[in-house]
């Protein structure tokens, strides 16, 4: 293509093809500049003010509330718990995932079951999760007291959710819950992905199972781990709903998250202009930490 | 690989060893699993005192189903019908726009297609947040604020950069030839798409209509910001709204929460085959 010239033919077989790609496109490039591009802009827009969000009348402060983000200590608390939540998240949820899927992939079909009830979890929502680990790990009542109750055999009290430290883990925690069958069955596609006549090479070879798994398919994993890690570091730095819904950041903001911050700020607080602030500092350092991240593990495609 | 002998006794050994091991953690991660759940339907059947009286472990004794009864009497279904029907719109509307976009971005040469391309997948790392307030402006601005239409424009397109991306992905492992044998008998590309690309598309389109399915189902952050009247909400809310009501009576939540996963669950078991085969088209390459 480019300099050499065309016959009129190709050049207008090109125009047409670029014409029904253009109206292919077309939806999806709308929404996503309505829906995405637009508020992005905008959120940046609204930064520079002072708005509660439902007056007409804000007023242009300039950078006065990025000055204050700078400052802000809580905000940076939240983004300190984040950058827990995603270490752990990738540490627990991706690991455990592998580690089903290897299972599923060795044994086959006859484990069908174990991949059904594995993956229940995904299918329930944030908020009905959050309720439902709120009374499950209560001091009263809760799985954890009652168990400790029963072991002991006199009446213990386990307070996860109540305490500073216990509290952010028991979220962790049960995000690995929610998430692990994800991961487990993106590794699953993954596997399946590998020609079954590897494996067959590898046993004529003398290879045993373990041997193939370490030496053959989670090198050939490899991409898919990368994705996996990009997809969990990203989902844990926008992380919402369990949190909002289970602990509101608390007990003393010791869970609070960055977009939990956010939306206290907008929409209990209104206070839409540092908000807006907060939540374009949120998009700054999420798409920093996942271009850092793509840059430093570069996965070798040349196998 | 250097000859040696095989212990065949001593290999068999080691993988019974290993698998013995590889069952017990599948074995622990089952009731990890399994052991909210049952907390949670257990306790649904008890009466409000009874889950401390009795102990979380003790069967329900009597077993009371009145709490569900209360809860389909206090409007549940109206919660599950506006969800259902904001599913299903969004589903079908984002499934036809991201197989639109994915045919060009696959099949066709055009100069502006890897940037296309890279621009849609990076939306992929967009927040909502960050698009949260100027939507709900927007949604003010044009009358949709508190009204089930509200939802669809975000859920629609916060589905579809990673739609575009697996989609993308699986029509690419569509041959190329068909196309061009039915280009030679006179078939033009919208004829092409319908007739051809979107029926071999099937399974992918299966495994994200699960995958967004379930978001959408469970979504809450844009719900909670766009609608405000109960009998406009949706089901992730109605959880919200029954714990505001009666925050005493923790079984009758729990069976609030346990009708409202019931539905995903079985839809899950009768379609569970199709999970994966669409992921494996986005899972080649990263």
């Amino acid at each position: 293509m480019g300099r050499s010239k065309k016959s009129g033919l190709a050049k207008t077989r090109a125009k047409s093809i670029a014409l029904a790609a253009t109206v292919f496109l077309i939806p999806a490039l709308l929404l996503i500049a309505v829906y995405i591009i637009y508020p992005i802009i905008d959120t940046f827009l609204i930064s520079g003010y002072k708005w509660n969000g439902i007056s007409s009348n804000r007023t242009f402060i300039g950078l006065e509330n990025w000055m204050n983000l700078i400052k802000d200590k809580l905000f940076w608390s939240a983004f300190g718990h984040n950058l827990v939540v995603m270490v752990f998240s990738i540490l627990l949820q991706i690991p455990i995932g592998m580690m089903l899927a290897t299972f599923l992939d060795a044994g086959g079909k006859k484990f069908n079951l174990f991949k059904t009830i594995w993956f229940l979890p995904y299918l329930m929502s944030s908020v009905a999760i959050a309720f439902l680990f709120t009374y499950a790990l209560a001091t009263n009542g809760g799985l954890f007291s009652a168990l400790g109750t029963l072991i002991k055999g006199q009446k213990v009290t386990v307070d996860l959710l109540g305490k500073s430290p216990n509290a952010l883990f028991a979220v962790i925690g049960v995000m690995a819950w929610q998430f692990t069958p994800f991961y487990m069955v993106y590794f699953i596609a993954g596997y399946g992905n590998i020609d079954t006549t590897v494996y067959e090479a590898a046993v004529i070879d003398g290879a045993t199972r373990v041997d193939y798994i370490r030496y053959i398919a989670i090198p050939l994993l490899g991409p898919i781990f990368k994705t996996a890690c990009t997809m969990s570091l990203i989902g844990s730095l926008r992380y919402f709903d369990l949190i909002w819904n289970m602990t509101q950041g608390g007990p003393v903001g010791s869970t609070e998250l960055m977009a939990t911050y956010m939306y206290k700020l907008s929409f209990q607080q209104f206070n839409m202009g540092y908000g807006s602030c907060v939540a374009a500092g949120m998009f700054i350092l999420i798409t920093v930490i996942a271009l850092l991240f793509q840059k430093v593990f570069v996965v070798k495609e040349d196998y | 690989m250097k000859e040696r002998e095989v212990d065949y006794a001593k290999e068999k050994r080691k993988s019974i060893i290993a698998w013995a091991f590889a069952i017990f953690f599948a074995v622990v991660w089952l009731v990890i699993t399994l052991t909210p759940f049952a907390f949670m339907v257990m306790n649904s059947f008890r009466k409000q005192f009874d889950m401390l009286a009795q102990g979380v472990f003790h069967l329900p004794d009597p077993w009371y189903f009145a709490n569900y009864t209360e809860v389909v009497e206090n409007g549940f279904f109206g919660y599950f019908f506006r969800s259902v029907i904001v599913v299903a719109v969004c589903l079908v509307l984002m499934l036809i726009i991201s197989s639109f976009a994915a045919y060009p971005l696959s099949r066709m040469q055009f100069k502006l297609r890897g940037l296309i391309y890279a621009g849609i997948v990076a939306m992929m790392s967009v927040p909502m947040h960050v698009t949260l307030i100027p939507i709900f402006k927007m949604t003010t601005d044009i009358g949709l604020y508190d009204s089930l239409g509200a939802l669809v424009g975000p859920y629609v397109t916060f589905a579809l950069p990673m739609s575009v991306f697996i989609l993308t992905a699986f029509m690419m492992t569509i041959p190329k030839e068909i196309e061009e044998s039915a280009e030679i008998d006179g078939c033009n590309r919208f004829n092409n798409f319908f007739t051809m690309i979107l029926p071999l598309s099937k399974s992918g389109l299966s495994t994200l209509a699960i995958y967004n399915g379930v978001s959408m189902w469970n979504e809450f952050a844009f719900a909670n910001t766009l609608l405000q009247t109960p009998s406009h909400k949706t089901l992730p809310l109605a959880l919200g709204q029954f714990k505001g009501e009666h925050s005493l009576d923790i079984p009758m939540i729990l069976a609030v929460l346990t009708l409202s996963v019931l539905p995903m669950i079985i839809l899950f078991i009768v379609f569970q085959d199709k999970l994966v085969k669409g992921m494996m088209a986005g899972a080649v390459k990263g």
